[in-house]
């Protein structure tokens, strides 16, 4: 996956200037931000208050409230691991546990050497092929314990 | 030159779809073979993806679920031609599985290339369309209403009647607003429909905005679905290059805009004024209602806001009129149902029928019991928020009015089946621990009632006053039932209460296992 870009407050400028002209402009440039950035950087926030005339508060509001906006940068890698009632029916929370564990970390959590992020995931629409997880946005399904490590290794390897 | 179609649907791609479609054109090469492989959406056998279909003269041959490693000898078997292979599943549209549906909304889809306007003209698209520019604007409303179609993200709600009322209400500026943040465990039929026919959606949302005077639309896609916002952000492009969206569509005087917006992850956001507030680039927070979006909703004018499965309904319903759709169905429960089958199933996928079969119908026979093939113990009907049915409640027939008499819903059509290594106590403490993580915090009973809901569990299995805890968690239910704004407080009793009731036993004390 591509590389975050580091932190330049003109960058983010520019690009919280690209979406000023849409309707609710809000959501599209955090995730333009996102993109860019890997996170949200903090210093991001003034210049979306000045621009779309709003207070700070307000947008840290909005970033807070969704979960796929971070404060912090994450691994270079991500699995996102389905949580759903249809994974949980072919027994997701076990492989789950078994996953974190191997990997030495709990929900949320980036790996020590900065690899790999876990987040879970609550339905990623593959239910009738669960359990089903997402590694940097490529998707698998009928996972186990060996076809999940596999699948982050080969990302890892990357 | 022999076509060979394979799903780009995410499912698919999950099972190994792109490389069964690598391995398939290296090989191909590799022997001298011509073939032109085309990705389709899904049909929806997701049992039997990645599937592969041949064009024969004797119509599509399919194979499936095929691996990488079967490339070579379905090669070998005479794959270009239909021949035998133990993979060999004939005409798909004879399998038993498809044989059974009416496919109205999921007709194209597995079929046809998705970001295709030749292939979806071919099968009929856009004739809705062109009929709703003919008849105008309150005919339209008027086919809508007498179709019977209802809300297909859940609650039901007569679709015809939603439009009246914006096309009623004046205004400088209408929306008309789809809602595709399919968050329900157990669903993915919008995610199937923007993967493997868009043009359906593009098609109903312009129809809904010539028929309510809207010029501009939105659809607002949960950011999990990835692949579905590349497939659908294509097909926005190739339509407004071919005239269908725009300032003037198909030269009729008629504007309708559309935009693709990415929601970020909030379950709560599928409830649709908290999605009009996430639209408008604001917290993820319910509106009292009244007003009714349809008077006060995107950005305070009259909007229009419907599911995936209502809007791809539509052009149906135009193009073969409101009797015709009408003519499926179960007693209000009108036209049909696109029932997904998940979880731990031997046949999941998607399965389109009018309303009325039975939930043992479906579980049974359709979806052929547990993958694990042991009892089937537990079935989930409707989401994170629906009730889980047990065997004993298998008579009730797939339709809005009959769940709901059992105190469950259909909610978005998503059926999950349990086998009997389920532990109900636990599905129910994870049905608050999900109210818990996504409430959007604006109502108590919601936000609080939640957490206090899994620690309540949690003392009832741990033996802590076992009988006044388990009072507490129903009167707590009652609360956040009768006290929520919207239906993620409001409805989170139900998974919680349906286990209590059909599944008691597994409430018992555990705090000797647990302890160790």
């Amino acid at each position: 996956m591509a590389e975050a870009a580091p932190w330049s407050a003109d960058r983010a400028r520019e690009i919280v200037k690209e979406f000023v002209e849409l309707e609710g402009p809000m959501m599209p440039l955090l995730h333009a931000l996102q993109e860019e950035f890997g996170y949200i950087p903090t210093g991001a926030v003034p210049i979306i208050a000045d621009l779309l005339n709003l207070t700070r508060a307000e947008v840290h509001g909005v970033i807070t409230f969704y979960h796929d906006f971070r404060l912090e940068p994450r691994g270079r890698h991500l699995l996102q691991l389905c949580r759903g009632e249809a994974c949980q029916s072919m027994h997701s929370e076990q492989l789950a546990q078994k996953m974190l564990k191997k990997l030495g970390v709990d929900w949320h959590q980036t790996t020590s050497d900065r690899e790999l992020t876990v987040e879970p995931v609550f339905c990623l629409g593959l239910c009738a092929t669960s359990p089903s997880c997402l590694i940097d946005g490529e998707p698998h399904g009928r996972l186990n314990i060996e076809i999940l490590t596999e699948a982050v290794e080969e990302a890892r390897a990357q | 030159m022999t076509r060979i179609f394979i799903p780009r649907d995410v499912a698919a791609l999950a099972v190994g779809a792109d490389k069964v479609a690598s391995k398939l054109a290296a090989e191909a090469k590799a022997r001298g073979l011509a073939i032109d492989i085309i990705r389709t959406g899904s049909r929806g056998m997701l049992f039997l993806e990645p599937l592969i279909e041949i064009e024969t003269d004797g119509g599509r041959i399919g194979y499936g679920p095929v691996a990488v490693k079967d490339v070579a000898s379905l090669l070998d078997s005479g794959l270009l031609t239909g021949g035998a292979h133990a993979l060999r599943i004939g005409r798909p549209e004879d399998h038993p599985f498809l044989a059974r549906q009416t496919r109205l909304t999921f007709a194209r889809c597995g079929i046809t290339d998705p970001v295709s306007l030749a292939d979806y003209e071919a099968l009929d698209g856009w004739k809705g369309l062109k009929r709703a520019i003919a008849i105008g604007p309150q005919a339209i409303v008027a086919e809508v209403t007498n179709s019977g179609l209802r809300g297909r993200g859940g609650a039901g709600f007569p679709t015809g009647i939603k439009w009246k009322t914006v096309a009623d209400t004046p205004a400088d500026q209408k929306y008309v607003v789809c809602n595709a943040d399919e968050g329900d465990s157990g669903t993915f039929a919008d995610r199937m429909i923007m993967e493997g026919d868009p043009f359906a959606l593009i098609e109903g949302m312009t129809i809904c905005g010539v028929g309510v005077g809207a010029t501009k639309g939105y659809v607002y896609l949960r950011s999990e679905y990835p692949h579905a916002a590349r497939t659908f952000t294509e097909a926005l492009r190739v339509a407004r290059e071919a005239g269908y969206l725009g300032q003037n569509i198909l030269g009729s005087g008629y504007a309708f805009e559309l935009e693709l917006r990415m929601g970020a992850g909030a379950y709560v956001c599928g409830e649709e004024t908290s999605l009009l507030e996430s639209l408008e680039g604001k917290r993820g927070i319910v509106r009292a209602k009244p007003p009714l979006p349809a008077h006060k909703g995107l950005f305070a004018r009259p909007t229009v806001i419907n599911n995936v499965l209502s809007l791809v309904a539509v052009p149906t319903v135009l193009d073969r009129g409101a009797d015709f759709y009408a003519g499926f169905g179960f007693g209000r429960s009108r036209g049909t149902m696109p029932i997904q089958i998940a979880g731990n199933v031997r046949y999941g996928g998607l399965f389109e029928a009018a309303f009325g079969l039975t939930l043992g119908e479906i579980v049974d026979t359709i979806a052929g019991g547990t993958l694990s093939g042991r009892p089937v113990r537990a079935v989930q009907c409707g989401g994170p928020l629906g009730a889980y049915f047990p065997r004993a409640l298998f008579d009730t027939p797939y339709d809005y009015e009959a769940f709901a008499a059992r105190d469950g819903l259909i909610g978005h059509g998503g059926i999950v089946v349990f086998d009997d290594t389920v532990d109900m106590a636990q599905m129910a403490r994870f049905a608050m621990e999900f109210c818990a993580i996504e409430s959007c915090g604006k109502c108590t009973p919601c936000r609080i009632g939640s957490i206090r809901g899994v620690e309540v569990i949690d003392a009832v299995l741990a033996g802590i006053k076992p009988a006044e805890n388990m009072a507490l968690l129903e009167d707590l239910c009652h609360t956040m039932k009768f006290g929520s704004l919207c239906a993620l407080g409001g409805f989170a009793p139900y998974p919680v209460m349906s286990a209590v009731n059909h599944f008691k036993e597994d409430f018992s004390p555990r705090a000797l296992a647990a302890a160790e």
